[in-house]
């Protein structure tokens, strides 16, 4: 596939680079982005923007190759198509602007939540409930409803349109079980970041392999699901089976909730310390700030969740509850435009690869 | 940082590739202490290994991602063809059976193998595949080695081996700007071939030499090489030649590697700088060919070539890291190259006139041969005819030189009156031993292993 949209200066560069690679092909075992490039021989917009979603940047194409700089061949692969994927992000996301300003800057991100929790203060402080047990005491299960449904719902259609504009852009074709499934299996297991060999990625050691970074990202992910997990039994169980908030430790909330927000939170502090020692060269470095914000409201978001439910019963309730919703909805608002959109265009990419693999 | 002047050294290795770091890791799990002098910078450390992709194995069944077997016998005979006989064969026989263990040790000191590459599964059975390639190899190495306690320096260029009738008393360096004076009970030389150095190589080939580009690295000077013939060390190997191939003539100078590799002279009409051509393009398949173009355009004026193809061929063969030049036209392709319009048009025209019709293979020795041509093309002749046309042009590409230090099985470096008592070779300055002629693939890093290896091991035997 060759389209012939004219391509962007980051394109070009890494059009350059991916050409170099494509006569070399020294790293061909270590993830999914080498096979795929290696069918083709030319490389148009798409190919560019599905390999770019493809590289999971484990770096160890960078510490390997002898092209790097000073050689005048100047290969930096996980850098340039870093660049090319937030690019991409910001040109499928619906409406673009708010990507410009999520993806690359922290401090845009930083008043998003100040934002959340300022208006969950306004909430709880304004819209105080007669009546309710536990945090529904602070705020009535209506208005947290009112506020997250649409904030769930925008966000949701939002992705969905940048990832359809996606799919045309990368020329993907019908969907199949199977194709998915590999996709999720990848996921799982973070195939791409563990290097070819089993040994890990490249990150805060330089040159030398490690597990740690792949490690803390599967801790964010299953982290996550098992929070996202626990809100949704939540919601089953308010509404198919009155059971209210709140849930004993032994409930489904609890149990998925805990661990997951654990997981969740000693993720994103692993996240952000390799975030701290690796070469910000080897990534988006412009968008490094955005990144590291989005960790730190990802792991707060898990950790004050665990510690309103530590606090139940004490005063502090409605300042925590405030809090937690605040920074769950900076991070639902802001997830079509934040770091967070890369996990949807990464599992379009696998998807997109598995059927480049003939699955 | 450590005293470089006033620490004894158990064992000092000169050079910082795979030969050379083999040595130093086996010198310093033998529990010396090593000191590895490079002489390039940090980024371009490896000197060639940089720039190798595999290690050819022999191998009694499927061993790590090698499939099938590859015995002694069968692999002696590979390397009989390519040297046509200019081998030891004893020295040989041990590197080959020596290899098998080496891969298994490799493993062992963080080199991670991959299946052969696309577009190289011919070799799936007899080489092992470096995943990421050489400089993922020497990273691990380096790691290994820093594990080990072994201190290394960093554009630190040795000038002198100083020897006092049989044994080396000191290794001279400079480093930083400054000469220092290095001691070590052994020492270990591995610090490549002098395709590095121009000068030599012009000296050695004739003034020609000057147009090579060089494939590999430029540090490999050979300035210990000739510290040691001056020395009166015996040598091996024919000093007035070198491996060459015929790569893209837009190459860097040095350090193209890989990338810089065309594979599209089977396919294609291969012109001098008159627009003649001079050399069957079609006389075997590519991998078997591609060592004797090096020295076909070496032999033409100003030492450079140009490939021709049509539209029918460009996707038959490896991409190249350049795009090829491209026109509508045979005149206007030959404008653009800067060739003689006249004469290109005429033997493209004859070429495409002594074509025959028949069934083209381009995995195969198809047969289709031209007719009444001289010189012939005697297979995939098919007229070079369907726009738009593509040229690239070639220039011999130097890979290694073959004049090394004569070692025995113990990796000693000798004299006439007999081995030095501390001092070993091993990896390309060595090479010539072995590899007396032609080139087999992934050859040179067996010869680095198993000679760095042994080196390794007898300095540190030696060292106490």
């Amino acid at each position: 596939m060759l389209d012939k949209t004219p391509l962007s200066p980051t394109q070009e560069e890494a059009a350059r680079q991916i050409e170099i690679c494509n006569a070399c092909r020294y790293c061909e075992g270590y993830c999914a982005v080498f096979p795929a490039m290696f069918k083709e021989r030319a490389f148009g917009a798409g190919d560019i923007t599905q390999l770019a979603n493809l590289c999971h940047n484990c770096r160890g194409c960078y510490y390997a190759c002898q092209y790097t700089e000073p050689h005048e061949f100047a290969l930096n692969l996980p850098g340039i198509l870093a660049e090319a994927r937030t690019e991409s992000w910001e040109r499928f996301a619906w409406p673009p602007a708010p990507a410009k300003l999520f993806q690359r800057h922290g401090v845009a991100l930083a008043a998003a939540f100040v934002l959340g929790i300022a208006a969950l203060f306004w909430a709880v402080a304004t819209l105080t409930p007669a009546s309710g047990a536990g945090f529904y005491a602070a705020l009535s299960h209506g208005i947290m409803v009112a506020i997250f449904l649409p904030a769930f719902a925008f966000p949701a259609l939002a992705l969905a349109m940048g990832l359809r504009a996606y799919w045309r852009e990368t020329g993907g074709g019908r969907i199949t079980l199977a194709q998915l499934k590999d996709a999720s299996l990848s996921v799982a297991r973070m195939r791409n970041l563990d290097g070819g060999h089993g040994k890990g990625c490249n990150f805060e050691k330089g040159n030398r392999f490690s597990q740690a970074r792949r490690h803390a990202h599967q801790a964010v992910l299953w982290g996550f699901l098992l929070c996202f997990a626990a809100t949704c039994s939540g919601t089953v169980m308010h509404y198919l089976f009155g059971l209210e908030a709140p849930y004993a430790i032994y409930s489904l909330p609890k149990l998925l909730g805990i661990p997951g927000g654990l997981l969740l939170t000693l993720g994103c502090i692993g996240l952000a310390v390799l975030k701290t020692k690796a070469d910000p060269e080897l990534g988006t470095h412009t968008a490094w700030g955005g990144e590291m914000a989005f960790v730190l409201l990802l792991g707060l978001t898990g950790f004050s969740g665990l510690v309103l439910y530590a606090a139940t019963g004490t005063g502090a309730v409605p300042a925590l509850l405030a809090l937690h919703l605040g920074a769950v909805l900076a991070f639902f608002l802001t997830t079509p435009y934040s770091k967070m959109a890369h996990g949807f265009y990464r599992m379009a990419a696998l998807v997109r690869d598995a059927q480049g693999k003939g699955i | 940082m450590t005293d470089i002047e006033a620490t004894d050294w158990g064992v000092i290795v000169v050079g910082g590739g795979n030969a050379a770091l083999c040595a130093a890791i086996e010198s310093a799990e033998a529990g010396h202490k090593v000191l590895l002098l490079e002489c390039a910078p940090e980024p371009y450390r490896g000197g060639n290994s940089r720039h190798t992709r595999n290690f050819r194995c022999m191998h009694s069944g499927p061993l790590s991602v090698l499939t099938d077997s590859y015995g002694e016998d069968e692999y002696l005979d590979d390397l009989m063809r390519v040297t046509k006989g200019k081998t030891d064969e004893s020295l040989a026989r041990m590197t080959i059976r020596s290899s098998e263990s080496c891969l298994p040790w490799m493993e062992r000191h963080g080199v991670a193998f991959q299946p052969s590459l696309s577009g190289t599964l011919s070799l799936s059975r007899t080489n092992a595949f470096f995943l990421g390639g050489g400089k993922a190899l020497v990273n691990a190495y380096y790691n290994c080695a820093s594990d080990l306690g072994v201190t290394v320096l960093y554009e630190a260029e040795v000038e002198h081996i100083g020897i006092d009738g049989d044994t080396c008393t000191h290794v001279e360096v400079t480093h930083g700007g400054k000469r220092l004076t290095a001691k070590g009970k052994s020492i270990v030389l591995a610090s490549g071939g002098f395709q590095g150095n121009i000068d030599w190589l012009a000296r050695a080939w004739g003034p020609s030499a000057r147009n090579f580009l060089i494939r590999g690295t430029p540090y490999n000077r050979g300035k210990i090489l000739a510290d040691m013939l001056e020395q009166g060390a015996d040598t091996v190997g024919d000093p007035t030649q070198c491996h060459a191939v015929a790569i893209d003539g837009r190459a860097p100078k040095f350090d193209g590697g890989i990338v810089t590799r065309l594979d599209c002279v089977p396919f294609s009409v291969v012109v001098n700088r008159d627009g003649e051509r001079f050399y069957d393009e079609g006389e075997d398949v590519w991998p078997k060919r591609y060592a004797i173009w090096g020295r076909l355009v070496a032999a033409q004026p100003d030492q450079v070539g140009y490939s021709i193809i049509d539209s029918k061929s460009l996707e038959l063969f490896m991409p190249s890291v350049f795009p090829p030049v491209k026109a509508d036209t045979i005149e206007e392709l030959a404008e653009k190259m800067g060739l003689p319009v006249a004469p290109t048009v005429t033997t493209i025209r004859d070429f495409n006139a002594a074509c025959r019709p028949g069934a083209f293979h381009p995995t195969e020795l198809d047969g289709l041969a031209t007719e009444g041509l001289e010189p012939p093309k005697t297979n995939w002749a098919r007229p070079i005819e369907d726009p738009p046309f593509y040229g690239y042009s070639l220039r011999p590409g130097v890979t290694f030189t073959y004049l090394g230090l004569k070692v025995d099985k113990g990796a000693k470096v000798h004299t006439a009156e007999g081995p030095l008592s501390n001092v070993w070779a091993a990896g390309e300055i060595m090479a010539g031993s072995i590899l007396g002629q032609g080139y087999l693939a992934g050859f040179g890093m067996t010869i680095g292993t198993v000679f760095g290896r042994i080196a390794g091991q007898e300095a540190a035997a030696h060292a106490g």
